[in-house]
């Protein structure tokens, strides 16, 4: 069984290899100091369990699991994180607390042999749905462009539009497609700064410059950078209500 | 509470502002044609009595101040004393001074002359001592309001303090815990760093002044535990000025601001962190600068700050009463805050 360490403390991950020694079967296949290296070991050694800490540079943990496709199993480990432990808990996913000993971490260890001899699957989503409302998440949207990752300030979005099951956030680089729903940006958004202008559209409404009737009870909105994003007559109302017209 | 009276100051004027009414209207009654002994009883009957009303008004409003409408009261009963005055001096004077030929006519005569002044004079009376004792209520309401202020400050800055501990020293004990197996040395020299370290921060009063190099050692010892946590990540350069590290800073205000360097700078860049700290002495004030750097690309540093300085600007208010104290700003990729000390404490 192949096994990947990612945290950003020398010895936050000193102490996982230490514990790993009472499991020969498990093989430390890399450590790695941030989620950017985090994805490309999971990629490049497909492990089948990965020790993740939350709070890391650049992105967090769980930023750093929506980069994934399929997600290995993870035990989280981290300090001090009651957002974090809350949705831990709602998903019933093991997570270790720093410090901790050989022994609680053994246990977690002999909880994730039985589930995946049990081929249970653990709802890795739901717990990234859950954290990702986190008040610290909502700053910025991580995403994947190829094999680059890009790190999106919420400021530097121009709008959001629906695509099937992903959705296309439109920046001055252009779109890139994040794997939600436009449900999910409109929960952990700022909702003084996006907008529902639409069922399939959110509007940045910095960058809103002018707002037209268009056909029957619709309107549209103009971008500074030139886009038009559709407006429904709820949006309509929801603009309003938000630029206090 | 006390009266006017209370104040050897104001007990003089008053005296003196009896005697003097008194001899006025003595020379007044004799300028009417009354021999001086004579007007000397009169004056000095009417008047006497006249101040035990006054000194009676002064200490029935010690216990009841009249409010709004109640003032109509007040002029009622002032009426209705010196109304009460005019019967007891009329019949004092009837009966001491009565056998003087012409003497009666006068009184009679004066009553209504009389009357006026001594309801002047007691009504008076009754407007200074209640501006006096508003004034004492007010200053009596404001010294709550002080002391109340003072209690949520404290709280508040017990508060703010607190919240930035946790993270720091859970993630320090598990790297104690780890280097407990492998280099057990470290492990202990850690563990008396740490206990130094929090033991700084509870001996410590928020409000209380220490000076820079003692609050630098402290400084010190949390930078020694970050540099076992992060290991060859962080890195530090620190220059202090001769004149500054004599100079005062409230105790625990840096510690948070470097932190605060620490995590933006570890959390938003990748590989090495240099925190750079700089203190100068600008005019009378301490100036300190620490540096960290950051991704101009994907942080807005004015968001990125989140907690840590917010509660610092909030500190630095509750102490001087200023929120220009703290600023930053950020040049090429590095971000700079800058606090300021003022040395005269004005807040203590």
């Amino acid at each position: 069984m192949k096994v990947v360490i990612i945290d950003d403390e020398p010895l936050a991950r000193s102490i996982v290899k230490e514990y790993l020694q009472k499991h020969p079967d498990l093989e430390l296949m890399q450590e790695c100091g941030d989620g950017f290296e985090g994805v490309k070991a999971i990629q490049q050694h497909q492990p089948d369990l990965i020790f993740l800490d939350i709070q890391m540079p650049k992105i967090t943990g769980f930023e750093m699991l929506e980069l994934l496709e399929q997600p290995p199993a993870v035990i989280f480990t981290t300090a001090f994180d009651e957002y974090a432990i809350k949705a831990f808990e709602a998903h019933a996913i093991d997570y270790l607390l720093k410090p901790f000993n050989q022994e609680r971490f053994d246990k977690a260890i002999q909880k994730w042999r039985e589930q995946s001899a049990q081929h249970k699957t653990t709802s890795t989503k739901e717990l990234l749905e859950a954290a990702s409302l986190s008040p610290s998440q909502n700053q910025r949207i991580v995403v994947k462009n190829g094999s680059r990752i890009k790190i999106i300030p919420v400021q530097d979005v121009f709008y959001l539009e629906a695509a099937d099951d992903y959705v296309k956030i439109h920046t001055a680089e252009g779109y890139f497609l994040k794997n939600k729903t436009m449900n999910h940006f409109e929960q952990s958004l700022d909702k003084d700064l996006f907008v529902r202008s639409h069922r399939s559209f959110m509007v940045n409404i910095q960058e809103i410059t002018r707002i037209d009737p268009y056909e029957k009870d619709n309107h549209v909105a103009l971008l500074r950078s030139g886009a038009k994003v559709p407006v429904s007559r709820n949006g309509y109302i929801r603009l309003r209500e938000v630029l206090g017209l | 509470m006390t009266t006017p009276l209370s104040i050897f100051r104001f007990r003089i004027i008053f005296i003196i502002f009896w005697l003097l009414l008194e001899a006025d209207q003595t020379m007044v009654l004799h300028y009417f044609g009354m021999r001086w002994e004579h007007a000397m009883i009169d004056s000095g009957i009417s008047n006497a009595i006249l101040l035990l009303l006054s000194l009676l008004v002064m200490n029935t409003l010690r216990f009841y101040l009249p409010r709004g409408r109640q003032y109509i009261h007040i002029f009622s009963l002032c009426l209705f004393l010196t109304l009460i005055w005019l019967l007891i001096t009329k019949w004092l004077l009837a009966v001491s001074l009565g056998h003087v030929p012409g003497y009666r006519e006068l009184l009679q005569h004066s009553l209504s002359i009389r009357f006026s002044i001594a309801f002047l004079l007691l009504g008076c009376i009754t407007m200074i001592s209640i501006l006096w004792f508003n004034q004492k209520e007010q200053k009596e309401n404001e010294l709550r309001k002080v002391d109340a202020e003072k209690l949520t400050k404290e709280a508040e800055l017990f508060k703010l303090r607190q919240q930035l501990q946790p993270h720091f020293l859970f993630n320090s004990l598990n790297s104690i815990n780890a280097l407990i197996g492998s280099r057990p040395e470290e492990a202990r020299k850690m563990v008396q760093q740490l206990s130094d370290f929090l033991r700084g921060t509870l001996k410590k009063e928020e409000t209380q002044w220490v000076e820079f190099h003692e609050e630098l050692q402290y400084l010190q010892l949390y930078l020694d535990i970050e540099k076992v946590r992060f290991g060859n990540r962080l890195a530090t350069t620190i220059h202090i000025a001769d004149e500054a590290s004599k100079m005062k800073v409230p105790a625990l205000l840096l510690q948070p601001i470097v932190e605060n360097a620490i995590k933006f700078g570890l959390y938003d860049t990748i590989g090495e962190t240099m925190i750079h700290m700089e203190a100068l002495v600008d005019g009378k004030d301490l100036v300190i600068s620490i540096s960290n750097p950051f991704d101009p690309e994907t942080s807005s540093p004015k968001q990125g700050t989140g907690f840590g300085l917010k509660s610092i600007q909030r500190r630095l208010y509750l102490l001087f009463a200023r929120n220009d104290l703290l600023t930053t700003a950020t040049q090429n990729a590095e971000f700079i805050t800058q606090v300021r000390i003022p040395q005269e404490q004005t807040n203590k």
